[in-house]
């Protein structure tokens, strides 16, 4: 019996001190050198409730990204029939989100099937029709490759968020994928959560366009829009008043380059009037292209347009060789940085949208962490002395689990690197009352066998043993309960559960083993005749 | 030191009846609530929307801020009031555009009380899919506890027990939602996070009862059912009420000084603690007895 003594208060002790050894590093700023080497150095993750931050859901637009590829496709496969003479009529996009084609006679369609079947794997025909002659198809993205044209605009998207949250410069962001086409993204500490949310969920699909002017743009607005044109709007800031105004801009539809071809981004400050541009550089085909470009369309306005919306329009004054550029515009410094940041960054494959956002500034988490602390401080106070009074001794060494049960808690939290939440406080909180449930389960049972007149020995040996069946039961059943939460949970439902879970398996442990070595201490050792109970 | 003598002999059975009724009552109570009130309370977490929290220099003043709104189209905002200083203002719609939700809110409240007069403390905002998701997660996740409750105690009690524990507990979140209506608190996520503490706590409770019945009726084979559950409950009475009181000690003081934010949650706790304890003893035990009367159990029998 002295030796399971021995063995159980050694296991007690590693388990505290490893408590201990993980704990430290929140307890304390300043660590030795050595810790900082061997030893874990992980404080208890705070929530963006108790921190302060923001919590972004964001939704990408899957559908849009397939889109877009059944238009490059599509524009390529008019381009192919158009080198190759075939005569063809195409059709405006129907509802459906297909195209369809025309054709007039037999041939046309043949060599457009030929054409189909050898150069573009990824479309098919949805559906085809001949009326009086003419065969009618339209087109639309196989299933399996639109399905993985989704899968992989949430990879990219996701890899180009972290990219530009990596380049802002936040500690420790969070961006993880939920689902099939939502994002994660969570940045704790962060302070101006405007410029955060533009920087994230803008697309920045930089073009560029050659401005249409053999069209008039009055005929354009009044809905007479040119074929392979489209109308776009230049958004111009007045410097003195700081009004937006918008002024509609007539283009060639097709983009001649996009943001793809670049190589990097960054901001300068002009020479003249000290105002901050992007200067942006090509790759080697981007630069080869917009050598070409340049070459081709001298004296004509080339277009720089992001996101629909025109930058500017300067005409090209000469051929530019050697790929490099610059995006000027009324730009703030803040802007200028941002820009260069999503240039760099790349465009994001299909555009997302905010579903869900949460901010908490920095002065209310602190609040919360000062009133949780307070409280739970307050609350176990109240609960030692209640013990103390009302089992005395006995009370004391349910006291001693108490304590030993808010360090292993608490360090498991930080060695499992739990995040701590608001709810989590008070699920620590509710842990302490529920901790102390098991203890008096236990005193019950001994004060019950000793009034049945049994000696301090016999009594703690049923008193534990009774008592254990129950706290058992109990305990599982409530971390069965507390499992599905954490499972099914989202936000402060699981992070309450991830504590309660941590709480009960502590609180067993401290509440059976714990107490009973020091009962079995007094009793075997010191050979104790009563017990204070 | 006992507060409770050991030697108790309440017929806690006797009243059960009056007991279901009063539970029933209060029930109905709840459901007249709901229907006055057009339904449960729902936060911006499930029924979607926006929250601000703001925290101003001095008393804030309703109208004012409501009129500051005015350029936002948020004038038709509940505005509440959180603590001495601080405002919370809910919206039904989530806003034109998320993005500029921050900026948008700081330009009219510059406009209207100067620049260092607020501070904006909080902001969430919950598009309408997103919360269609979380009530559905959420109400999964008391369904699945429950199914878990019921198959873990029925392994390890008998299935009339496993009945008895969750009618229980189906009682204990039904009192809580009463009383959540009836002082018109908001449903939020912190809230099913509260209800779900309340059905592991109120499981805990009736698990260490059912286990006393179980010893009891091992031990003592010819004592009728009835009789056994009086004895158990008890025998356990000085324990309910020590445990109780504990948790209850820990909720007011969470209550009273854990701040404006989990305010809502300890209030749902305290309530479900207290109608735990009480089902615990009125309706969990009786109910196993009522499903006794309609199909007995073997397991008396069996020694």
């Amino acid at each position: 019996m002295f030796k399971s003594i021995r063995i159980r208060t050694a296991v007690t002790i590693v388990v505290c001190l490893a408590a201990l050894v993980y704990l430290a590093p929140t307890l304390t700023p300043d660590l030795p050198e050595f810790w900082k080497t061997y030893l874990p150095t992980d404080k208890i993750h705070l929530g963006l409730d108790l921190q302060g931050g923001m919590h972004l859901v964001l939704e990408v637009e899957t559908a849009k990204a397939v889109e877009s590829t059944l238009e490059r496709t599509v524009g390529d496969l008019k381009e192919n029939l158009m080198d190759k003479r075939v005569r063809f009529k195409l059709r405006e996009r129907t509802k459906e989100r297909d195209v369809s084609f025309e054709f007039p006679d037999v041939a046309a369609r043949e060599a457009f099937d030929k054409l189909l079947r050898n150069d573009y794997p990824d479309l098919e025909i949805a559906s085809s029709e001949t009326v009086e002659g003419r065969g009618s198809v339209s087109l639309r993205i196989k299933d399996k490759r639109a399905a993985e044209i989704k899968k992989l605009a949430v990879e990219q998207s996701l890899e180009t968020i972290r990219n530009r949250v990596d380049q802002f410069g936040i500690t420790e962001p969070e961006i993880i994928p939920q689902g099939i086409d939502r994002i994660i993204v969570q940045l704790p500490g962060i302070k101006d959560t405007a410029r955060a949310k533009s920087l994230i969920g803008r697309t920045a699909l930089l073009e560029f366009k050659l401005v249409d002017e053999e069209h008039s743009l009055e005929e354009a607005l009044k809905g007479n829009i040119p074929e392979g044109s489209i109308v776009a709007y230049e958004s111009r800031t007045d410097r003195t008043s700081g009004r937006r105004s918008q002024n509609p801009v007539l283009l060639k539809s097709k983009s001649l380059l996009t943001g793809d071809a670049l190589e990097s981004a960054k901001v300068q400050i002009g020479d003249r009037f000290g105002e901050p541009h992007v200067s942006i550089k090509f790759n080697a085909q981007g630069a080869k292209d917009f050598d070409r470009i340049t070459g081709e369309n001298v004296k004509k306005r080339l277009a720089i347009i992001l996101d629909g919306m025109v930058h500017s329009a300067p005409v090209i004054q000469e051929r530019i060789s050697g790929g490099q550029a610059q995006i000027t515009g009324s730009f703030t410094m803040e802007e200028a940085t941002d820009l260069a940041i999503v240039l760099r960054a790349g465009a994001l494959p299909a555009p997302v949208v905010i579903l869900e956002e949460r901010t908490v500034g920095p002065s209310l988490g602190q609040d919360s962490i000062d009133k949780g602390t307070w409280a739970s401080i307050i609350a176990g106070i109240l609960i030692l002395i209640f013990m103390v009074v009302y089992y005395r001794l006995t009370g004391l060494i349910a006291d001693v689990a108490l304590a030993m049960n808010m360090l292993l808690l608490l360090g498991i939290m930080a060695a499992f690197k739990a995040t701590l939440t608001l709810p989590g406080i008070a699920g620590i909180v509710l842990t302490m009352g529920m901790a102390v449930d098991a203890n008096v389960l236990i005193n019950e049972r001994i004060r019950e066998e000793l009034r049945l007149g049994k000696t301090p020995r016999a009594a703690i040996e049923a008193g534990y043993a009774k008592a254990f069946l129950t706290i058992f039961d109990s305990n599982v059943t409530t971390l069965v309960a507390a499992l599905f939460l954490f499972g099914f949970g989202t936000g402060p439902v699981k992070g309450f559960a991830v504590t309660l879970t941590i709480g009960i398996v502590v609180s067993m442990f401290t509440a059976i083993v714990v107490t009973r070595i020091i009962f079995d201490y007094f009793i075997w050792n010191r050979k104790i005749q009563g017990i204070s109970i | 030191m006992e507060i409770i003598k050991t030697d108790t002999h309440f017929n806690f059975v006797r009243l059960m009846k009056p007991a279901v009724i009063l539970s029933l009552a209060v029930i109905l109570l709840g459901i007249a609530s709901l229907i006055w009130h057009g339904g449960p309370n729902f936060g911006i977490d499930f029924a979607g929307g926006s929250l601000i929290q703001i925290k101003f220099k001095d008393e804030p003043n309703a109208d004012k801020i409501r009129s500051a709104l005015k350029p936002m189209g948020f004038e038709g905002s509940i505005i509440q009031k959180f603590g001495p200083q601080e405002v919370i203002i809910r919206t039904v719609e989530s806003g034109a555009d998320p993005k500029e939700l921050t900026s948008r809110i700081e330009e009219v409240f510059t406009a209207a009380f100067g620049k260092d007069a607020y501070e904006i403390r909080r902001i969430e905002m919950v598009g309408p899919k997103v919360g269609k998701d979380l009530t559905r997660k959420a109400l999964l996740a008391i369904f699945f506890s429950w199914i878990g409750i019921l198959i873990y105690v029925g392994v390890r009690f008998e299935f009339r027990y496993a009945l008895g524990g969750i009618v229980a507990l189906i009682h204990d979140v039904l009192i809580t939602i009463t009383f959540l209506s009836l002082f018109d608190k908001e449903f939020d996520l912190n809230i099913v996070a509260a209800l779900l503490t309340i059905i592991g706590y109120s499981i805990n409770d009736t698990i260490v009862i059912f286990d006393r019945i179980r010893e009891n009726s091992r031990k003592n084979t010819r004592m009728p059912l009835l009789d056994v559950i009086n004895v158990s409950v008890n025998q356990t009475l000085s324990r309910t009420i020590l445990t109780s009181f504990t948790v209850l000690i820990v909720l007011t003081i969470l209550f009273i000084f854990g701040g404006a934010v989990i305010h809502d949650f300890t209030f749902a706790l305290i309530v479900g603690a207290v109608a735990g304890i009480y089902s615990t003893v009125f309706i969990a035990s009786p109910i196993v007895l009522v499903f006794e009367k309609i199909k007995p159990s073997g397991l008396k029998r069996k020694k």
